[in-house]
């Protein structure tokens, strides 16, 4: 049975499940230069929640400031934007901030750790700004860094590390406060072709888990992996396959 | 994010640039030793100042008569009527707050010892001039009342006297001779020093009032009990201005000065001589800590500086801070306390240096310096204030940053 198949037979059975990401006509647009640059024209889409999904397209078509609005680091220029019900347009810094805190965890293409700081340190980061305490936080921390296999690695700096490891402990960074939500932006990028493998497997892994994923990426044997694939161009959606 | 790890986070960071959080440090630090050198050594050279004008007596009121006017001709300063021993008395029982009075009648005059002679000034005076002058003897006693009613010829030296007349010899029960008339020294009086003016206050001898008018300086016929001036001892500093307004009604009254014709005489308070010279004090000081405040806020334009720069170079680093759900205040607070913890670092190590040099100063240079908790206490509150003015505006542009400009900052 296809994703699409299964969401019909429980349409018909239940009401519509509300979408855990439901994008309405988004607009993004840039001034720059004296000009306007659209970014992002008109774009609706629905993401279920749990969902595993890849949003590809050429550099500058529009999926990395898509993934940007999603994750409340930039604000639309016009439309809606609702996250697990919550309409994001209107919100403050701090709750804006704390959206982020809670719901999302982000994961970079270039790891984006703490220089001269601990793993564990940099994996606590999240459950420090959400003000869990100091053993909370280490000893959770610990815990996401078993989950990506770097137990062993608590106490190394970013620059004592691999760029797979390094990218686990951003992994590890993204889960320390059980978000709903993780968006990873060209996460392999900066990767051989083997710890690629692992990290997407271990993407799949929380995907299963319950995690909705969802994967900017430009590398075909990537988004060819995932459950549905979202095509940017020119900042508008053109393809919206579910595998 | 709690203080603690605020601050942790601000120590770090600090430690990770360690040459250039000390050069920034370096005005902090050159201005709060600047602030607690010049603020002690302005405080103990006022202390010593003080303590030198207090000698010249406390609370003490000086009558003096003014000028003779005739026919709108002024004759000038004491030519005017003298007061006299009425006078004294009037005032004694009259004025309110009077703690001792003393009369005095004074001219200089040449001091014979053996083969010895000084030209000195000579004061007639009562028995409670040694206590309205605050000034104790170191050796003998004072006048009796028997001595003053009988215009006894007995002398009390002041000790730049004595040590002229007899240098280290006991003066006491010596005879000298003033104006050809014998005296015998029956006290000493204490080391005074400089006054206020600049003149020796123990360049002087004293003999009783009435000796000085009956033997010395008696050519005044015209008021035999005369006084050439009054020293009053208020008994307290708040009652200083009653007691001069009702001597000056009182003398008006006494010497026929009409309506709101000018006094004869003169009551100076001694008081505001000592604030006057208090307040020179304070405006030096002022000035002093003026240049010390402004050293502080150049080595807060450093601290501004620094902070800048340092939020720039870790835009990257707060986009990604954002991102993980700190807030604009965590921000902000962030890079505040990094600001304030650069500045207060800055004032231990100079309140360090500058406490070590006032006491070296006290120590090696004989320099009086006054090193008071409170002015510890200010440098480094307004070290730590100079952290929060000037890192405040660096730590705010962090905390204003778009989270996605500053992760994609290169």
């Amino acid at each position: 049975m296809s994703a699409r198949q299964q969401t019909a037979s429980k349409e018909a059975a239940t009401p519509p499940p509300t979408p855990q990401i439901a994008a309405r006509d988004l607009v993004k647009t840039y001034c720059l230069g004296g000009g306007v640059i659209g970014a992002l024209q008109d774009i609706s889409v629905e993401v279920a929640r749990g969902e595993y999904l890849a949003v590809t397209g050429a550099s500058g078509s529009g999926k990395s400031t898509f993934m940007n609005l999603v994750g409340a680091l930039d604000t639309p220029t016009s439309g809606s934007l609702q996250i697990e019900g919550q309409e994001l347009g209107g919100l403050s810094s701090d709750a804006l901030a704390h959206y982020r805190n809670e719901r999302i965890g982000f994961v970079f293409q270039s790891f984006n750790l703490l220089a001269r700081t601990s793993a564990v340190d940099n994996v606590a980061l999240p459950l420090l700004y959400a003000r869990r305490g100091h053993r909370y936080a280490r000893e959770k921390a610990r815990e996401c860094l078993a989950r990506v296999g770097l137990d062993h690695r608590e106490q190394h700096q970013p620059s004592e590390l691999s760029g797979g490891q390094q990218q686990r402990v951003a992994i590890a960074r993204a889960l320390a406060n059980d978000p709903h939500i993780i968006l990873a932006d060209e996460p392999t990028g900066a990767l051989d072709s083997r710890t690629t493998e692992e990290i997407i497997g271990l993407f799949e892994e929380l995907n299963k888990g319950g995690i909705t994923v969802i994967i900017v990426t430009h590398e075909l044997d990537i988004a060819k992996r995932t459950a549905r694939r979202i095509l940017f161009r020119d900042g508008k959606v053109v393809e919206d396959v579910r595998h | 994010m709690s203080l603690f790890d605020s601050f942790k986070v601000a120590l770090g960071a600090l430690r990770l640039n360690a040459l250039r959080s000390f050069l920034a440090m370096l005005g902090v630090i050159i201005g709060v030793a600047s602030v607690i050198v010049t603020v002690s050594v302005a405080n103990g050279a006022g202390q010593a100042i003080e303590a030198r004008i207090k000698a010249l007596g406390t609370n003490l009121l000086v009558v003096s008569p003014g000028s003779f006017t005739s026919g709108g001709r002024r004759a000038g300063e004491g030519t005017a009527i003298p007061l006299s021993e009425r006078d004294l008395a009037e005032i004694r029982s009259k004025v309110t707050g009077v703690a001792a009075v003393a009369g005095m009648v004074s001219g200089s005059a040449p001091v014979i010892a053996g083969n010895a002679n000084w030209t000195t000034s000579i004061d007639g005076v009562n028995a409670e001039y040694l206590e309205v002058r605050d000034w104790g003897l170191t050796e003998g006693r004072n006048f009796t009342e028997a001595e003053l009613r009988s215009a006894a010829k007995v002398v009390i030296l002041g000790a730049t006297v004595a040590r002229e007349l007899f240098g280290n010899a006991p003066p006491i029960g010596q005879q000298i001779r003033v104006m050809n008339v014998p005296f015998t020294v029956i006290g000493l009086l204490s080391v005074k020093g400089q006054s206020g003016y600049g003149t020796d206050q123990d360049d002087t001898a004293l003999v009783p009032v009435t000796t000085a008018r009956r033997r010395l300086f008696g050519s005044d016929k015209t008021v035999p009990d005369n006084l050439r001036s009054i020293m009053i001892e208020v008994a307290s500093a708040e009652a200083m201005n009653d007691a001069q307004g009702e001597i000056e009604t009182l003398l008006r009254d006494r010497r026929h000065v009409r309506g709101d014709a000018p006094a004869d005489f003169q009551v100076r308070n001694m008081a505001e001589f000592i604030r006057t010279r208090s307040e020179t004090q304070s405006i030096l000081s002022v000035l002093l800590g003026a240049t010390a405040a402004i050293s502080l806020i150049v080595g807060g334009i450093g601290i501004m500086n620094i902070m800048l720069v340092s939020v720039t170079e870790r835009t990257k680093e707060i986009g990604l801070r954002m991102a993980v759900g700190a807030r604009r205040s965590d921000i902000l607070s962030q890079f505040l306390i990094e600001a304030v913890t650069l500045c207060l670092t800055g004032g231990l190590i100079g309140l360090a240096i500058g406490g070590g040099a006032a006491v070296a100063m006290s120590f090696w240079g004989a320099w009086p310096i006054a090193l008071e908790p409170s002015l510890v206490a200010i440098a480094l509150l307004s070290a730590g204030l100079v952290g929060i003015f000037f890192g405040y505006y660096p730590a705010r542009r962090a905390s204003l940053m778009n989270p996605i400009d500053a992760l994609r900052y290169e």
